[in-house]
């Protein structure tokens, strides 16, 4: 059994999980990165992407778009602007964003900002992941 | 000595403004829970990032970043949290009497207004007004802030304003707020925070923090998050605020209200025992004049 650490995640609005876990998967922005307990103390920028989370041979998952994770010897705390479980997304609403983000870098037109629908694709296809 | 009529008609329209204060009491103190627990669902979050900010930065010290120190512009930004409604007591003017008595110079200052009262007051005295977010107050959510942190960061950057500040309602407790003007740009590590935690934080503290990107990258990417983070933790401890100020301002007003009326009372009765007391002698008089 591996040894387990405490995980927090927070979001704006309220403290969408706390509890232990054994191993934390998600995506910064330099690659994807996986936790067990007494990882290097670490701070890394999330991109909006499925979080695993890993706790008595269960896995649950949620949509974390954007934020940022302090990762220390015992305990891991993920500041989510955004957070998300399976049951809260609108997977309709998401493949109707995707599809939205899609067609605009497509189109490649002046005045269209590329960033924002880069970022727009990204939390559409973070949430479609979660659900599936 | 008014007449009984106009004692009356006194007496009638301090009832019904008190009902208006009462039914506002009442509402008030729904919208203040409701408020309170929205204020205390964000605190962990503003905290937590706060702290990790502060601790970034001091243990980044020596990063030459443009986020950490002032441009050339002399001019300030002040975003104003006010409300868009009145009726509640000091609490638009204690946040406008901040920024007048303070050592910011007025022509140097400019406001992005979040609630229509404070915008309305500033203006009226001459303050620069460049943005309106009255809207966001009503119900805010943490897009809003977002979309205005990006606004002051872009004004930033493009050199239009030098420093960033903030001024909001703290929420202590429901009868205590406390106006309050911080400074969130350029940031500045305090140093006096960092030494006070104690025990396993401690610990924590001492051991090296690795950054993924590296501090530089980092801190262009947390400060935007940094700074929407704080403008929404004050966003809803103000919206606390405002409801906690309203609720005593009608409290107080219900009160008065209660006094009056039972002052107005007490005169009309006298007035019409003294109505009674000259008719009868009037009559007394009219019979022994006959008799």
């Amino acid at each position: 059994m591996a040894e387990k650490f405490k995980l927090n995640i927070i979001s704006p609005e309220r403290s969408f999980y706390e509890g232990d876990c054994e191993f934390l998967e998600f995506v910064s922005t330099e690659g994807e990165l996986g936790v067990y307990a007494k990882h290097i103390p670490l701070t890394t920028i999330l991109e909006p992407c499925v979080m695993k989370i890993h706790s008595d041979g269960e896995e649950k998952k949620a949509a974390i778009l954007g934020g940022f994770v302090e990762i220390l010897k015992d305990k891991v705390t993920v500041l989510a602007e955004n957070a998300e479980w399976p049951g809260d997304i609108d997977v309709a609403r998401a493949h109707a964003a995707k599809k939205r983000a899609e067609d605009r870098l497509l189109a490649k037109k002046e005045g269209v900002d590329m960033v924002r629908a880069e970022a727009a694709l990204k939390r559409a296809i973070a949430r479609i992941n979660t659900v599936d | 000595m008014a007449s009984m009529r106009d004692i009356k008609r006194r007496r009638i329209s301090v009832q019904s403004t008190q009902q208006i204060t009462k039914a506002m009491k009442l509402v008030s103190t729904v919208k203040l829970q409701k408020a309170r627990g929205r204020a205390e669902d964000s605190k962990p979050y503003f905290d937590c990032m706060y702290k990790t900010m502060t601790s970034m930065l001091s243990k980044a010290g020596n990063i030459e970043h443009p986020y950490l120190k002032s441009n050339d512009s002399k001019k300030k930004a002040v975003v104003v949290v006010t409300s868009n409604r009145g009726l509640a007591g000091g609490y638009n003017s204690n946040i406008v009497k901040l920024i007048t008595g303070s050592d910011l110079k007025k022509e140097d200052v400019r406001i992005y207004a979040v609630g229509e009262k404070g915008m309305d007051l500033l203006r009226h005295r001459g303050y620069e007004v460049v943005a309106d977010y009255s809207e966001v107050i009503e119900e805010p959510v943490y897009d809003d802030a977002r979309v205005i942190a990006a606004r002051l960061l872009e004004d930033f950057e493009k050199g239009e304003i030098g420093e960033i500040y903030l001024a909001y309602t703290f929420f202590k407790n429901t009868v205590s707020h406390i106006p309050t003007l911080m400074k969130m740009l350029p940031v500045e590590a305090s140093e006096e925070e960092a030494v006070q935690e104690e025990g396993a934080d401690a610990l924590d503290r001492i051991t090296p923090m690795n950054f993924e990107p590296d501090e530089e990258e980092a801190i262009t990417l947390l400060v935007p998050k940094y700074m929407s983070s704080i403008l929404y933790g004050a966003f809803v401890e103000a919206v606390a605020s405002e409801n906690g100020a309203r609720m005593q301002a009608m409290d107080s007003a219900t009160s008065n209200a209660e006094e009056m009326i039972d002052d107005l009372e007490l005169k009309y009765n006298r007035a019409r025992q003294s109505a009674i007391t000259q008719e009868l002698t009037e009559i007394i008089a009219g019979a022994e004049a006959l008799g």
